[in-house]
């Protein structure tokens, strides 16, 4: 155990940061032969390198992690304040999902899991993760395997399902916090009832850890986990400068450690030093991309596996998105944390997380996103397989061109390029692009 | 024949279509064959075939359909704007455009100036488009020029519920085994496609015109089925599988 620790906390905190250090320079050397990157982007953002770097110590930290430290498997919204105050590794079955889809292996660890009976309509996320454990493959090298699985179902019901297979294989405890669907606005009764899932959840994961949840550190955490969003919030306001400092596509890299290391020092440390570069990028009209015609607005996740050649076909043509809903919900649900009332506040805060949220909601977060962001034009991606993402979004693009914003519906997916036909998409997405003068 | 000034080419997944224009915008000539794979070369021969008819060369040209990129025209430009430009230059009215295409169909929506309001494409499937009537009609051995007949003598419609093109093939072919007549089917199928189209029109304005375009405009089992289940007047563009050809040449006209 001690052992495992010790190689943990080297791995993570020396071994690491100074590997990629030396990438970097390395790439430094290279890039004063090789000169800039061309193309209709604008200069990459620096950090954009410190991101694979945090993300690659995330998860070369994580192969020393089971037997070191508690490991837990958690989705995206799940209230992880108290796990952090418990030292877990925490992974992130959605995010290994997102970097399986970039690597396009969703298609190989899809059919190890479609084989033993899962449809192809369920979502790629869950059907890459479980698929990645059917076929012993990652392109991580290898996760963790969890003492603690803690689902909530803020973002979706498939994740109660995908939880209870993922606990049936390892044979370790599940938490889920079921969050009940918000109509306007949480009722006291809905809030009441999260609080006392939380308050089982610290019990189950002080069990695990050996130790309880110490309430100085619990709040040290949300502390920091409001602190990042506020950060994360600040960053995708730089977007409101015309141009827009980066791309919607990439706020959707430089979200990992929102979703997946909230409520750390590092996650915010992470934020400090981008939020600095956009806002040097702004002073000097540094431009996401070359020649900022129009600016759209983007809905649902990204479509992982084409995001370069989709942001490349509308960067070349001046058209940006420079707001999201779904980089945003990271930004707004977050607000909510206050310190003070950790259990009161985490609830309502997890309750109110956009895909939690009716389409009233959805459509005046959208509108209020077109008007301060200047975003004349709006993509809808209709993703086949998050449902919960996409339904709504016909009467949403209809609500959208009353408000005289031209809109789209893309069909795509998050992370199967099985549900992705390229010639179809290109010619809807030029015949959208021709609609602007 | 003299004063034609652009080529439109309108390279789709079925026909490939060209016409060549007047500075007016008047149609001076059409070239019309199937999709070839060689599309290059079907190129070549289309701009030898108009030059021959206009006595005209090195006209500038704008191209449309899936196989435009593969042209190196002026301009490309999508089939929806074409459609669109096209249509409203022959009508000059605002309204709804069908256009019912080989492998696609859209809606359109045409503002007062013939701009391009919002438009909706049946799904990455094919049901509802030109391929599917293709597919069935060859199965049941009627040819596209009597489908007008074959409807006109239809006792009563059959009715066709898939809407899918592989499965709908095999629902006629059962149809047709358990002795259902070959006419009746045929109006089923029309209607079947008329009412996939018209789901994609959604809700409209009372009063709004629609005006039907692309090859399967040529159909008039088809343009009868429509004019039932639109919720408006429909009429059909002139020379409707040159529509996207004219809108690509109005495009370049200087």
């Amino acid at each position: 155990m001690i052992g495992r620790r010790v190689s943990y906390e080297f791995m993570s905190r020396v071994a690491v940061p100074l590997l990629s250090g030396a990438k970097g320079w390395r790439r430094r050397l290279l890039s004063r032969k090789g000169g800039r990157r061309t193309g209709p982007f604008g200069p990459p953002l620096e950090c954009a390198r410190k991101l694979k770097e945090l993300t690659a110590r995330h998860y070369l930290a994580g192969r020393y992690a089971d037997g070191a430290v508690p490991v837990a498997w958690v989705t995206s919204g799940f209230p992880v304040e108290a796990l952090r105050s418990l030292r877990f590794h925490t992974v992130y079955p959605e995010n290994h999902g997102a970097i399986c889809s970039v690597k396009r292996l969703v298609p190989e660890l899809s059919e190890a899991v479609e084989r033993e009976g899962y449809s192809r309509d369920l979502c790629g996320y869950a059907r890459a993760d479980l698929g990645s454990l059917a076929a012993g493959k990652t392109p991580v090298g290898r996760l963790p395997r969890p003492d603690l699985l803690c689902c909530c179902t803020n973002i979706c019901q498939t994740v109660l399902y995908w939880y209870r297979a993922l606990a049936d294989r390892f044979r370790v405890p599940l938490v889920v916090v079921d969050t009940p669907f918000v109509y306007g606005d949480a009722l006291p009764h809905h809030v009441a009832y999260v609080v006392d899932q939380l308050r089982e959840l610290a019990e189950v994961a002080g069990r695990i850890a050996g130790r309880p949840v110490d309430s100085a550190g619990l709040v040290e955490s949300m502390r920091l986990a409001r602190e990042g969003t506020r950060l994360w919030d600040e960053c995708l306001r730089t977007s409101l400068a015309r141009p827009s400092p980066w791309t919607g596509f990439d706020s959707f890299f430089h979200l990992a450690p929102i979703v997946a290391m909230r409520g750390t020092g590092e996650c915010n440390a992470y934020y400090r030093m981008l939020l600095d570069e956009l806002k040097d990028r702004v002073a000097r009209g540094v431009g996401g991309i070359e020649n900022e015609r129009v600016r759209l607005l983007w809905d649902n996740l990204p479509i992982w596996f084409h995001l370069r050649d989709l942001s490349t076909l509308l960067a070349r043509e001046g058209f940006n998105v420079v707001c999201t809903t779904y980089a945003s919900a990271w930004a707004e649900a977050g607000r909510r944390i206050d310190p003070a009332d950790p259990e009161g506040s985490a609830a309502r805060a997890y309750l109110h997380v956009f895909l939690n949220r009716d389409l009233p909601h959805r459509l005046s977060l959208m509108k209020r996103l077109c008007e301060e962001y200047g975003a004349t034009g709006a993509i809808l991606h209709s993703d086949r397989s998050c449902k919960p993402y996409s339904i709504g979004q016909i009467d949403l693009k209809d609500r959208l061109v009353e408000a005289g914003v031209r809109s789209l519906v893309l069909e795509a997916d998050h992370a199967d390029p099985r549900a992705w036909s390229a010639e179809q998409a290109d010619n809807r997405l030029r015949a959208f692009m021709e609609r602007f003068p | 024949m003299s004063g034609a000034a652009a080529i439109g080419i309108d390279a789709g997944s079925t026909t490939f279509k060209a016409v060549a224009i007047d500075g007016g915008g008047r149609v001076l000539a059409r070239f019309l064959e199937p999709s070839d794979p060689r599309i290059g070369e079907q190129a070549v021969r289309a701009l030898d075939a108009l030059s021959t008819k206009t006595g005209k060369t090195a006209l500038p040209v704008g191209a449309t359909g899936y196989g435009r990129k593969r042209l190196g025209a002026a301009r490309e430009i999508t089939e929806i704007t074409c459609h669109a430009r096209g249509a409203f230059f022959g009508t000059g009215q605002p309204g709804v455009l069908v256009d019912i295409g080989g492998q696609d169909t859209k809606v359109i929506r045409l503002g007062e100036r013939g701009e391009v309001l919002d438009f909706a494409m049946n799904d990455k499937c094919a049901a509802g488009t030109g391929r599917f009537l293709e597919v069935i009609l060859e199965r049941l051995r009627v040819p596209l020029e009597e489908v007008a007949a074959y409807m006109e003598r239809a006792a009563g419609s059959v009715p066709v519920t898939s809407t899918c093109t592989v499965f709908a093939e095999s629902e006629v072919v059962s149809l047709v085994a358990r002795g259902e007549p070959v006419e009746g089917i045929v109006k089923g199928l029309h209607m079947a496609l008329a009412l996939r189209v018209s789901s994609l029109v959604g809700t409209v304005p009372a009063g709004v015109r629609f005006l039907m375009s692309g090859g399967v405009a040529l159909n008039p089992g088809m343009v009868a089925a429509l004019s039932q289940t639109l919720p408006g007047p429909l009429a059909v563009a002139p020379d409707p599988q040159f529509t996207g050809a004219l809108g690509a040449a109005l495009s370049v006209l200087a």
